[in-house]
């Protein structure tokens, strides 16, 4: 176990690096002029563009800026955001709220999206099957965006339950209703695939061995059929948390979250290529740590699967 | 009145001592309503088995042989699937039992062993830990650490080697044999009067088969329990068998003792399946005769006997009667021994057609 985490926290190395690498050499190739907007409708006088391209090594070729920035992030420095505010000051804090928004968009969907799995598959074919088939398809069919406007018009401004908008007030309720909507599709195919796997089980030989014994039918479906079906569950929450952080772009923009993901929705459209890399490669990060968490969960659900 | 499990018990062992059969099975009939319509995967079986005995049922696959034990546990979903006829065990009716009166005779009075123990035994839980539970839903007041020295004494028993310590392996960590030995420790664990073993050996290779058949007989005479035995191997039926059910397309085509079933069979379908295997010690010239084409589908099954489009001897019936007539269960030439077919003289065919084609050296013993 011990050895294989070694092994896997090394592979990271070269993962981040080439991802890295990737978007910082999409970032600065894009076209556009980062000085553009900055002086207002004028242009911007020449010497602050030289000092401005001399500060964030815009005169170098690619695979040198590459390595200057690189450097810098080895030592903890993610470089100036063009307002010339540090990354790595700001993106722990957003951070922060990006985690309590994703942790809690994650819980919203593995608790509902099992549960109504759960309860499909042991009445197939019966009331609560369809009305998990029928809400999930319908779910999966809306974009995000809509979903997020159709609640936050109803749930937000005609019913006030719940903050139209976050803005600074970062409470557990204030994010409750963004942590849902950004579950919502994932949630859908998390309720199916637990669905689909549950019901193949409950067929397979070991479970009418277990019935054989004369276990009553909590023990059965319980002890002997939902664990193995959580490995595939289990895989799939692990990548999701990756969509779950591509997907907090679109939500804390629609909400006004101050996150991880507005701040590269920003970033984006400042062309402040510092910023959006070095908050993608926070990102990158928790993505890979989720998917060696799940790893190692496999080893923890599974038996047979031995990380020696 | 509340029954304790020990009178239970009691009551068990009383009956053990000759109250008739420890099984008896009437008209059972099990459909399955399925898209293309009901199929019947058993008609109007008739069975019984006594205490210590041993049934064995052979038939080719989708003969109903797997279908009928599972009704007699009561493992078939009652949404999906129609039982009708009569299953007693021990002298209680199952056939409409509620389920929580079920639970207490399975894996407790009665008990299954499956063909692939690596299937059947869950991945996930240690041996140990599997018959464990086996035992403790069925006495729910004993404690952990007795059921673990019950694990313990049982893959002892079953003759698995250090027993104390395989009991915390993963059933990966067994081979094919000694799987199918936990299986078995599994199925014995609560001392059933009725074990039933569906294809018990059929996974595993030729000499592992023979020591899992001798442990059975081992046990079975430890036990006195009742067996039956399900298969395809008429191997498995002359070692272990005392009573043999032939069945074919979801009925019972010939029933009677082992012997009769081995050396005098009445019906052609027997003949087939006794033509088909191979013997080691018969002379060269002995033909291995496969029976030509394959089961019927149970949605359309043939008119009149099932058999009829793959018997060979239909010629010898008068008239069209095969393939318009389901011949009854008549009573053969030995006692007890009952067959399903037209044939006039079937015991003559036998010995003059099929014996001199299976085993001619027989033939020149008996001349």
């Amino acid at each position: 176990m011990f050895k294989f985490t070694v092994r896997r926290l090394l592979q990271m190395i070269p993962v981040i690096i080439g991802a890295t690498f990737l978007i910082y050499w999409m970032v600065f190739s894009l076209p556009g002029d980062p000085t553009a907007g900055k002086c207002g409708d004028r242009p911007c006088p020449d010497a602050y563009v030289a000092q401005f391209e001399e500060e964030y090594n815009l005169n170098d070729p690619l695979l040198v800026q590459y390595g200057k920035y690189m450097a810098g992030v080895v030592q903890g420095d993610f470089g100036e955001s063009y307002y010339g505010v540090p990354v790595s000051e700001e993106l722990s804090e957003r951070f922060v709220v990006t985690a309590k928004l994703g942790l809690m968009a994650l819980g919203i969907e593995a608790v509902i999206g099992i549960l109504a799995g759960v309860l499909a598959a042991l009445k197939k074919g019966g009331f609560i099957d369809n009305v998990v088939l029928v809400s999930t398809l319908a779910v999966i069919a809306l974009p995000l965006f809509v979903t997020a406007s159709v609640l936050q018009l109803y749930l937000g401004i005609r019913w006030e339950l719940f903050p139209v908008t976050v803005g600074s007030d970062t409470s557990f309720y204030a994010l409750l209703l963004p942590a849902f909507v950004l579950a919502s599709v994932s949630l859908a195919y998390l309720a199916r695939l637990m669905r689909t796997n549950l019901s193949e089980n409950l067929g397979s030989d070991y479970v009418r061995t277990a019935r054989a014994k004369g276990l009553p039918q909590s023990r059965v479906v319980g002890v002997h059929t939902l664990r193995n079906s959580l490995i595939p569950v289990v895989t799939f929450l692990g990548y999701d948390l990756g969509a779950l952080m591509g997907g907090t772009i679109v939500i804390e923009g629609i909400f006004n979250i101050p996150g991880v993901g507005n701040y590269i929705y920003r970033a984006i459209n400042d062309r402040d290529g510092v910023v959006v890399v070095g908050a993608v490669t926070a990102l990158i990060l928790v993505y890979l740590f989720a998917n060696l968490v799940v790893d190692l969960l496999y080893g923890l659900l599974d038996p047979r699967i031995s990380h020696d | 009145m509340t029954t304790t499990p020990a009178q239970t018990r009691a009551t068990e062992a009383t009956y053990a001592e000759g109250e008739g059969p420890i099984l008896a099975v009437e008209d059972l009939s099990v459909t399955f309503p399925t898209q293309d319509g009901p199929v019947t995967a058993v008609k109007g079986l008739s069975y019984t088995v006594e205490m210590g005995k041993t049934l064995g049922i052979v038939g080719e696959s989708g003969s109903g042989k797997s279908v009928s034990s599972l009704a007699v546990l009561g493992l078939h979903d009652a949404k999906s699937s129609k039982i009708t006829g009569s299953i007693r065990v021990a002298g209680t009716e199952v056939v409409g039992l509620s389920e929580s009166r079920m639970r207490k005779l399975r894996g407790n009075a009665m008990s299954m062993i499956f063909q692939d123990a690596l299937a059947a035994l869950h991945p996930f839980y240690k041996i140990g830990d599997q018959l464990s539970e086996a035992y403790l839903v069925h006495h729910p007041s004993a404690s952990k650490r007795d059921a673990r020295r019950k694990a313990v004494e049982m893959l002892d028993r079953v003759g698995i080697p250090q027993p104390d310590r395989r009991v915390d392996d993963f059933p990966h960590q067994f081979s094919g044999g000694m799987r199918q030995r936990a299986m078995i420790a599994m199925g014995l664990v609560n001392d059933p009067s009725l074990l039933i073993a569906d294809e018990p050996t059929t996974a595993l290779d030729v000499t592992v088969q023979a020591q899992i058949l001798d442990l059975l007989q081992d046990l079975q005479r430890e036990f006195n329990s009742a067996v039956i035995i399900i298969t395809h191997d008429l191997g498995v039926i002359a070692e272990m068998a005392d009573d043999v059910l032939v069945m074919y397309a979801g009925r019972a085509v010939e029933y009677g003792t082992a012997k009769q079933i081995l050396t005098t069979p009445e019906m052609p379908y027997t003949w087939g399946l006794l033509s088909s295997i191979p013997d080691v010690t018969a002379s060269t010239d002995a033909r291995l005769i496969p029976i030509p084409g394959n089961p019927p589908s149970l949605l359309s099954p043939p008119s009149g006997c099932s058999f009829h489009p793959r018997c060979a001897h239909t010629d010898k019936v008068p008239g069209d009667l095969c393939s318009t007539q389901l011949p009854d269960l008549t009573p053969a030439s030995g006692v007890d021994h009952v067959k399903r077919c037209h044939l006039a003289d079937p015991e003559m065919i036998y010995r003059t057609e099929i014996l001199p084609e299976i085993a001619p050296d027989l033939v020149e013993e008996n001349r």
